[in-house]
């Protein structure tokens, strides 16, 4: 049943001509609010790509040996919250245990993942898509690099517009969601070479 | 009726507070899936306002987050099941994005700055209003995306012989900037009445 797409190409796509947040608008309320700050935006990035891959591996083997056999699908939505909830939980747990360093880093910015649309919205992906657990771990991680390279480039260019002369009533929310459309454009632009539904 | 006021205009969620834009622009380039999408909003935000406004004395301060958001699930699998039964068509559409209602950040936060304070009723009306700020917005977005991109409205065909349709609309950056043009606007008319 699986789509027969190669890993690889999904992996690329993922990042580039379907990125989570600029072709689906997924994770767009931190994207906004977060994204004034570089070290905040890759914190912020790295905690995401982490929970995504492994939040869509789990519940990769949940839809496939726990709610299918079941019939159980219909539960999913509070399934895979109650995953996300989990994982966010132990790995802040681990790493506060493993690296102090990278904790104080990443601070608040765990359990905010846990209400981050993209998160649930790569499970509910998978499970659309019925990808194998080869293409969720490819999908799952480009995705997650997909939305780091998009929140790492959009503070980069906050930078400059917080020196721009803005109209007042642009300042701020407005000009940003102009800025991403215009990198969605050029997102979508790279689409003639990868294409992934 | 301020409360009414309040959601629809001087702190409308999308406008002002800029949240719970990340699933449903995703269905805008269509009038008919962002009027479901945005009924099944409002009857979510509604009533889960209720619930927590009902509950908000037996749940623990520690994970009231966890039982908000069950308390949202169980809501928003109530519209599912309702969509794939009678509307199966709009329910294919509009894919997992009537899932990421629980994801919204409008229902939470609502849940959280007012139900959490507020008696059940007034909790309930605030969510509707909520929701209906909401609705305002995407349906404009909709309207334009729709009519530019495909010359349609509500699928009926409204655009002059020889109009040529507008490919960027049905396609995601139209979204940022229409929604990004809007606020430009409203922000620009509340800016004059405060000078005012």
């Amino acid at each position: 049943m699986s789509p027969d797409i190669s890993p690889i190409v999904l992996f690329f796509a993922s990042i580039f001509t379907s990125n989570i947040l600029l072709a689906n608008f997924l994770g767009m309320c931190s994207f906004i609010s977060i994204s004034k700050d570089m070290n905040s935006s890759n914190g912020l990035g790295m905690a995401v790509t982490a929970v995504l891959t492994i939040t869509a591996a789990i519940n990769w083997v949940v839809i496939n040996y726990i709610l299918i056999p079941f019939d159980l699908l219909y539960l999913r939505y509070i399934v895979f919250i109650v995953v996300i909830a989990a994982t966010v939980q132990i790995l802040e747990m681990l790493i506060d245990r493993l690296s102090p360093s990278l904790y104080m880093a990443l601070g608040i910015f765990l359990p905010l993942i846990t209400v981050n649309c993209a998160i649930l919205g790569v499970s509910l992906f998978i499970e659309i898509r019925k990808y194998t657990f080869i293409q969720t771990l490819f999908y799952a991680f480009g995705a997650g690099l997909g939305w780091w390279l998009a929140i790492m480039l959009l503070s980069a260019i906050q930078k400059k517009i917080a020196n721009a002369p803005v109209p007042a009533g642009l300042k701020g929310p407005g000009i940003t969601l102009i800025t991403i459309g215009f990198m969605a454009m050029a997102f979508i632009g790279f689409s003639g070479m990868l294409i992934v539904q | 009726m301020s409360i009414l006021k309040e959601n629809l205009w001087e702190n409308n969620p999308v406008f002002v507070q800029i949240l719970g834009i990340c699933s449903t622009l995703a269905v805008t380039n269509n009038l008919t899936n962002t009027f479901i999408m945005t009924v099944a909003l409002i009857f979510v935000t509604a009533f889960s306002s209720l619930t927590v406004s009902l509950l908000k004395e037996y749940i623990p301060k520690k994970v009231r987050m966890i039982i908000q958001t069950l308390i949202i699930a169980f809501y928003v699998i109530f519209v599912d099941i309702l969509l794939r039964a009678y509307l199966p068509n709009i329910s294919k559409a509009l894919g997992p994005y009537v899932g990421l209602i629980i994801t919204n950040c409008i229902i939470m936060g609502r849940a959280e700055a007012f139900a959490q304070s507020n008696p059940p009723i007034l909790s309930f009306w605030d969510g509707f209003t909520s929701g209906l700020g909401y609705m305002w917005v995407l349906m404009i977005i909709a309207f334009f995306r729709e009519f530019l991109g495909f010359g349609t409205l509500f699928g009926i065909s409204v655009a002059p012989s020889g109009f040529t349709t507008w490919t960027i609309m049905i396609m995601a950056p139209s979204a940022f900037f229409l929604l990004g043009t809007l606020i430009w606007i409203s922000k620009t008319i509340m800016l004059k009445k405060e000078v005012k």
